[in-house]
């Protein structure tokens, strides 16, 4: 038998590796809660190492054709056939930064969160496993499974430290993402009705040859799975729930869901630049209105929410909003530099909303009862373990480290540049790679991409409005109360994610170089088709084909 | 076969859509599960109907034959949103719990 190269089975390896860590984990009791960080810190350590390796193969693999497409064959059945795994430039990158969240997140909540309910890690785990799986899967079912995979750990993570309005916030959001998924399987079912497929790759390739008949039941799927990704994206008017679910969450799990709307956003972009091509039918057409016209009512709507929020965790919802609404128009708008400055945006305002989250609890602490922290209900499960952790005494008493408010004071202005998109910081280098692909089209430009660049240059004028005004009353202003220690443990990952955000602005070169490669291989549809569906199996010794 | 079909998949997601726009939570939960009822009779559907056809067929074997994919699909969306249904009810009761009432929003209009 011929065997993988070893570093082809890294392509399933941040599916699997969570999944057997967070199965470790339900067996060890909930007292032993170093065993679990350790156990945690390993496996988020190995998925960040995995996806910075695999980020690293997809940036060197030259240019042209398919190099940069690794599959990998589950089963070792053919391609449209068997589940595939699929690796291009696009999952490599959003791997990397779903790995680097879960490591912040998971470090963050080490100092205090963790505790404040049973199973945190194990869930935390299992929800970057169903983000990695729909990250790398070929076909719209898995698709759909790992989103629901993503989605239950997420109810869990949400309720984490089931407080009241976390159970009131809770049973809206699954409401409203169960009903979700049964749009993604009549979206799904009409898409496999009229191609008879699911790969991804193979429908690029029926989709050429669909009869006329059968054409509006694909559009009316495509549209009907494009609703479901939608909600999850936070489009207009498909997201009220979003600001009051992530205000809801506790801050390293609000800090992950970051890159929950994200997948939304990969979602409809791998869908729409694949499916719908353009030259084939009006699909593409109705799909690019629908993103544009939706995103520019997302980005209105969030830029008035975040004027009129009065705290600081609606301000990071609406600014989350903005983000995807900004992204789905520049989609919509459709043109190839614009996608490569779209990704840039994408990176750059995911980590940026993410340190935000995990800023504002910081910077709030002295403001808010430890209440909050404190379980309100019975425990659940027989193990569970409510009292006091064993040496978690040591770590209580932290030192009011000096200039503790100038570290919180400096990162929040940081993100809040970040988010706004002013110059010199990361936001401003991606806004502008967008508005000088929206400009740099050959030809008139329509009068909805003055509206977009209008609109994404106000919203980031609320942004920092907003967060100005928060910042003078949370920061400037002198508290009464004692300022709560900063651990070293919570300081940390709010660095990592600015030091990364600083390393967009400095490397931002070879950051678009990698983001433009990443559009043209998106744009090149046939390749990718026919990369994955000629992908080889490992063949061996009795094996009949 | 297609009309009876069509008629009760139309049935319980115009029940199921009902249902779930009602205030309580217990109506909102049972709105859920007939909507996966008829979601699933669909992805069933899309296969195309055929009656008394074995799904897997021999090499050069006569067609029609029962798509079986939409049938593996049914099954695991039937899994999915009979755990998705589980884990509402929990939340569900948790909510009743905590705050003394049954409606959607947790507090009585």
């Amino acid at each position: 038998m011929i065997a993988l190269p070893w570093t082809d089975h890294l392509i399933v390896a941040p599916i699997i590796l969570p999944l057997a860590a967070s199965g470790l984990m339900l067996l060890i009791k909930e007292r032993h809660i170093r065993a679990k960080r350790a156990i945690a810190a390993v496996t988020i350590s190995a998925m960040l190492a995995i996806a910075l390796v695999l980020l690293h193969g997809a940036a060197t693999a030259p240019a042209g054709g398919g190099a940069a497409i690794r599959t990998y064959l589950l089963g070792n059945w053919p391609a449209p056939f068997g589940i595939v795994l699929v690796l291009d430039r696009l999952s490599a990158l959003m791997l990397a930064i779903t790995s680097l969240l879960g490591f912040t997140s998971s470090l963050y909540a080490t100092a205090r969160w963790d505790q404040a309910g049973p199973r945190f890690h194990a869930l935390l785990l299992l929800q970057l496993m169903g983000i990695n799986g729909a990250f790398l899967t070929g076909d719209l079912f898995n698709l759909f499974v790992f989103f629901e995979v993503l989605l239950a750990a997420s109810y869990g993570l949400l309720l984490h430290g089931s407080s009241t309005p976390r159970i009131k916030a809770a049973l809206h959001y699954i409401a409203i993402n169960v009903a979700t998924s049964l749009l993604f399987l009549i979206g799904m079912g009409l898409i496999y009705a009229a191609t008879g497929t699911l790969n991804m790759a193979h429908l690029a390739v029926r989709i050429h040859a669909i009869p006329d008949g059968d054409r509006m039941i694909l559009d009316a799927g495509a549209a009907i799975l494009g609703l479901a990704f939608l909600v999850k994206a936070g489009m207009w008017p498909l997201s009220f729930w979003l600001p009051k679910a992530y205000s809801a969450a506790s801050a390293p799990v609000a800090a992950l869901f970051a890159i929950l709307s994200k997948v939304g956003i990969y979602a409809v972009l791998r869908v729409s630049l694949l499916v719908f091509t353009p030259g084939i039918s009006s699909d593409a057409y109705f799909a690019s209105f629908w993103l544009l016209f939706g995103g520019l009512a997302t980005i209105a709507f969030a830029t008035i929410g975040v004027l009129s929020s009065k705290t600081l965790s609606g301000i990071a919802a609406y600014s989350l909003m903005i983000s995807s609404g900004t992204l789905l128009a520049t989609i919509g708008a459709r043109d190839g530099a614009v996608v490569a400055g779209a990704l840039f945006y994408l990176v750059s305002s995911t980590l940026g909303v993410s340190a935000f989250y995990l800023l504002i609890e910081l910077v709030q602490r002295g403001e808010i009862d430890d209440d909050a922290l404190a379980p309100v209900t019975e425990p659940v499960f027989d193990d569970e373990y409510t009292g006091a952790v064993e040496g978690s005494d040591d770590a209580e008493i932290g030192v009011v480290i000096p200039g503790t408010i100038a570290l919180l004071g400096g990162g929040f202005m940081f993100c809040a540049l970040v988010l706004a998109g002013m110059p010199p910081l990361s936001g401003f280098i991606s806004k502008f790679a967008i508005i000088n692909g929206l400009l740099g089209s050959s030809g008139a430009i329509p009068m909805s991409t003055w509206i977009l660049l209008t609109l994404m240059i106000v919203s980031g004028l609320a942004i920092l409005v907003a967060t100005t005004r928060a910042g003078i009353d949370y920061i400037w202003t002198p508290s009464n109360q004692a300022q709560a220690p900063l651990r070293i443990s919570e300081a940390i990952p709010v660095g990592v994610l600015v030091a990364v955000c600083l390393g967009l602005l400095v490397f931002a070169a070879p950051v678009m170089r990698y983001m433009e490669q990443t559009t043209r291989s998106l744009a090149d549809r046939s390749n990718y088709s026919s990369t994955i569906l000629q992908a080889p199996r490992v063949q061996s010794a009795g094996d009949p084909l | 076969m297609e009309i009876v079909l069509a008629i009760g998949i139309g049935v319980l997601t115009a029940s199921g859509v009902w249902l779930i726009l009602r205030p309580r939570t217990f109506q909102l939960i049972v709105g859920l599960s007939l909507m996966s009822y008829a979601v699933n009779l669909f992805i069933y559907a899309t296969g195309r109907l055929q009656i008394d056809e074995a799904p897997v067929i021999e090499q050069g074997a006569a067609v029609p034959l029962a798509d079986p994919l939409p049938q593996a699909l049914a099954l695991t969306a039937i899994v999915i949103s009979f755990a998705m249904t589980a884990l509402l009810l929990v939340v569900l009761l948790a909510s009743r719990g905590l705050t003394g009432t049954d409606h959607v929003d947790g507090e009585e209009p």
